[in-house]
């Protein structure tokens, strides 16, 4: 999917996390700010990589400024960015688990 | 009258000690000025911090000491090791019974080497995190309050000249955290830690606002632990000293934790009449006097004392009834403060009474219950409240090593995740608190009890108290958040972590940046 | 088995991720992610993303799930089903429930939701809220429409603001309503749920209304805070006196079992079956509050 204008979700909060997608034409470029990023900062950038892949999200520019998100909220944060830059919603099509 | 040849006829004159001859009228001395005139002619006040600097015989590489009675509205610390600076002294040892957040000024003092050393309980703030990245050569000293009483009291720690804020002195010197003649609004209650540093320092500076007329009694710290007084405008900022500690938490999480501790407590088989408590600071251990209270009117158990860090939730109680007397170190809020001044039985106590390990009748060795905050607790129930996940130093000993050691049972309460920080880890940052003085964690989401406390985890048993192993919180937490990365540190050594004996208990070492 | 308690139904903002996280902590029989008034319109969707997101992968324990989705009407509510319905870990609570066909309504979404994903056809349950005049004079139908409502509720703020009126301390103006609800959830064999209660910070305020609809019947309440937890499930568990007393009634039925005997009878006086019914409600829920050991034994 191309991001075509720029989204954010998420707020500030402690255990929230704002994320930002923006659209760019090179490689998919991410930011990330965390609060617990020298415990978790690897772990962030595997959930954000991972969620923008399922969402084949390949440029553009993703900012995170996490405040202690859990690895769902920061999936559920960046999901919704990237529905919104795209102006579309979320597919929850499929079977359950 | 007496001559000499009286004098040489009293029989076993050789047996009787400190007699000086025969009297003689030049001996009486009248003096007949009055109070008002003796007070204004001779008395311990000088005229400038300067002079009073110059009179104590300061010199470069001494160790001078402050205390933290008036928490982040200290304006002592920061003034006292400017003028110093001014002044062109260097490589001064700074022991402040603590130092918060407000101090961040002396990063300056170090960089350019007045300061050469410090002694603490803790650390917060911008100074913190720049002692975490090296700031200083030599490592900071980390001493439990009871542990660095007791360093002074042995003359380990030795104090040059100690400065010392007071909220009311007299000209000769009676000092206290209250004035009960010329209220300026700036009082702190207790002065325990700054009373010991007045007892053992070569020369104890006074620094006040407000100068009361003799005798400023109850006192404090005595004037003959004073050698020289020097008025400020001002000393500390009311709103600063009293903030942050005490208001009762809405926080469903921290009231859950705190219910769950009262709990325990009902349980441990401690609550019964003539009981002892402390409480410590943090919303939950704070929120625990609380359900205490609640507990006591349903069971009718009245407290025999409570001890430590006071404040407003203890009062309450004591003037209920529920507690018959309150030993005060350090009052937390102007409840307690005011408590200190107005009520007979709230005793103010030193650092060394509340918590030395030199005093076997040490007011912590009475306990029956200490609550506690931590900032992590591992596997082995060593506890840190010194160093955050992050490995930054953020936070100050206390009295948690002494109270823990020092109580039948001490209880930790604190959430088991903060935002997505585990509290309860495999091991944790910084040993400050061995896990053999730790009894009982809890959480909002488990209850672990020390597994060498046989009788006690067979009282939380009984009762019903579900418990769990120390282990599962520690599996629960890392379901929610994930296994967190160990934090990378240089070899450096920036922080020495003393136990309450001052035997080395762990160090702090550099971050990476 | 025991009997699945609803005395504490917690209300959780959908889109706080600190909230959703710790939900459970604190001890609610349930707790219902909202997803509807707690969420402003252009929150709607990183809410259901959020709550779904947690859904999957947080571990709730014990506690029974509720999502209040937003109006089905709105195309916001069709999209909540799908996600929540496809978790399949969660009862749907539908809002502003005014007829029957609403409720046949989104059993045909939710249904038409199962059969796509795979999941078992019914095995969705849902929950319908009323809260208009309208909706009370109907609540015979709607706790009737369907095999999946496990419960219907009563929602006050809307229901006193369609009444022309306001909530007073003694709540005589949700009398009528409160007790319809109650009479159509016992018709139908599914449990009442009363309405929330504002004020936290009065704790006998809320102490007199949940002793109110507990003897109207209600099987628990809506709640906004923890704080609110501990009073409403120490009004519900049964007191020491009560247990006592049935078990001692179950004790006599047995006995009269034994003997063969049609007549019970316990002190003398004459034991009537709907007491003997209490009786075991009593204990039901005793022992599913974890007032009564479960090796204690009471008869049928």
């Amino acid at each position: 999917m191309e991001i075509c204008k720029s989204a954010v979700a998420g707020t500030l909060e402690s255990s929230d996390a704002q994320i930002w997608v923006e659209p760019g034409d090179g490689e998919l470029e991410l930011f990330i700010d965390s609060v617990v990023e020298k415990q978790y900062g690897e772990e962030i950038r595997r959930v954000v990589l991972e969620t923008a892949a399922s969402m084949q999200v390949e440029h553009g520019r993703i900012t995170v400024v996490d405040k202690g998100a859990l690895n769902c909220t920061l999936r559920a944060r960046l999901l919704t960015a990237i529905c919104r830059a795209g102006e579309i919603s979320y597919d929850f099509g499929g079977r359950a688990e | 009258m007496v001559d000499e040849k009286t004098l040489q006829n009293i029989p076993h004159l050789d047996m009787l000690d400190a007699l000086h001859g025969p009297f003689v009228p030049e001996h009486a001395i009248k003096d007949s000025k009055t109070l008002a005139q003796r007070e204004k002619l001779s008395n311990k006040v000088v005229g400038s911090f300067e002079e009073a600097v110059r009179l104590s015989g300061l010199r470069d590489g001494m160790t001078i000491s402050f205390h933290h009675h008036f928490r982040s509205g200290d304006q002592i610390v920061n003034r006292v090791v400017d003028k110093l600076a001014e002044m062109g002294f260097r490589d001064l040892t700074l022991a402040a019974s603590s130092l918060t957040d407000i101090h961040a000024p002396l990063i300056r003092h170090i960089q350019s080497g007045v300061i050469r050393r410090i002694e603490t309980s803790g650390l917060r703030g911008a100074l913190a995190n720049a002692v975490s990245n090296g700031l200083m050569d030599i490592p900071v000293v980390f001493r439990s309050h009871g542990g660095r009483a007791y360093a002074i009291e042995q003359g380990e720690l030795s104090i040059d000249v100690a400065f010392l804020g007071a909220p009311s002195c007299d000209p000769y010197g009676n000092a206290n955290g209250y004035s009960r003649d010329r209220d300026t609004g700036v009082i702190c209650g207790s002065m325990g830690y700054a009373k010991v540093d007045a007892q053992y320092a070569k020369k104890t500076v006074i620094l006040t606002n407000n100068l009361v007329p003799y005798p400023n009694a109850p006192f404090g710290i005595p004037e003959s632990d004073v050698d020289y007084i020097v008025l400020m405008d001002e000393i500390g900022d009311p709103d600063g000293i009293m903030k942050g500690a005490t208001r009762f938490t809405q926080n469903p999480k921290e009231l859950l934790i705190a219910q769950r501790a009262a709990d325990v407590i009902y349980a441990s088989g401690r609550f019964q009449n003539g009981f002892s408590m402390q409480m410590g600071s943090g919303g939950a251990s704070l929120a625990v006097a609380r359900y205490l209270r609640e507990m006591m009117l349903k069971s009718g158990v009245k407290a025999s004392f409570a001890l430590g860090g006071i404040t407003g939730s203890i009062v309450d109680m004591h003037e209920e009834g529920l507690i018959k007397k309150i030993l005060d170190v350090q009052s937390f809020d102007l409840k307690a403060a005011q408590s200190l001044k107005n009520n007979r039985f709230h005793q103010q106590i030193s650092a060394s009474y509340y918590a030395s390990p030199s005093n076997p009748g040490t007011a912590v060795n009475q306990l029956d219950v200490v609550v506690l905050s931590a900032l992590e607790v591992d596997c082995n129930y060593d506890v840190n409240v010194l160093t955050g996940s992050d490995g930054i130093i953020r936070g100050a000993i206390g009295g948690h090593p002494d109270t823990a050691a020092g109580a039948s049972v001490a209880i930790v309460v604190a959430p088991l995740i903060r935002g997505r920080i585990p509290t309860v880890v495999e091991k944790v940052g910084t040993v400050v608190t061995p896990g053999k003085t730790v009894d009982v964690i809890v959480t909002d989401q488990g209850i672990a009890v020390n597994p060498h406390r046989i009788n006690l985890t067979r009282n939380l048993r009984e009762a019903g108290i579900p418990l769990c192993s120390i282990e599962e919180l520690k599996e629960k937490a890392e379901r929610i958040v994930g296994k967190p990365k160990p934090i990378p540190y240089t070899d450096r050594v920036v922080g020495v972590v003393a136990y309450r004996d001052n035997t080395v208990i762990d160090v702090i070492r550099q971050v990476k940046p | 088995m025991k009997k699945r308690l609803r005395r504490t139904m917690l209300y959780v903002p959908g889109n706080s991720p600190g909230m959703i996280r710790d939900a459970h902590i604190y001890g609610s029989d349930s707790v219902m992610f909202d997803l509807e008034d707690s969420v402003s319109p252009q929150e709607k969707d990183s809410a259901r993303l959020l709550v779904y997101n947690a859904l999957r992968s947080l571990d709730y324990g014990d506690t029974e799930l509720v999502v209040r989705v937003n109006d089905l009407r709105s195309p916001q509510g069709i999209q909540d089903l799908e996600a929540m319905v496809r978790t399949g870990k969660v009862i749907i609570r539908l809002p502003k429930t005014e007829c029957a066909a609403d409720v046949e309504e989104c059993e045909r979404e939710i249904l038409r939701i199962e059969r796509e994903s795979g999941l078992p056809e019914g095995s969705t349950h849902m929950m319908a809220a009323i809260e208009s005049a309208k909706g009370v004079l109907n609540a015979k139908e709607i706790a009737f429409a369907s095999e999946r409502l496990i419960g219907i509720a009563i929602g006050a703020e809307d229901y006193v603001t369609d009444l022309k009126t306001n909530r007073s301390a003694g709540g005589i103006e949700l009398l009528f309503g409160r007790s319809m609800v109650l009479l159509a959830a016992r018709a139908a064999g599914i449990d009442a749920i009363d309405t929330v209660y504002s004020d936290i910070n009065n704790e006998e305020g809320f102490r007199e209304e949940v002793r109110l609809i507990k003897q109207l019947g209600f099987d628990g309440k809506s709640i906004i805070n923890p704080r609110q937890i501990g009073p409403v499930h120490e009004i519900y568990t049964p007191s020491e006196k009560e247990i006592e007393k049935s078990l001692r009634i179950m004790e006599a039925i047995e006995e009269a079992h034994r003997k063969g005997s049609g007549v019970i009878s316990l002190n003398g006086k004459m034991i009537d079956k709907p007491v003997v019914e209490r009786a075991r409600c009593l204990l039901e829920r005793a022992q599913a509050a974890g007032a009564l050991k479960e090796d204690e034994s009471y008869g049928g």
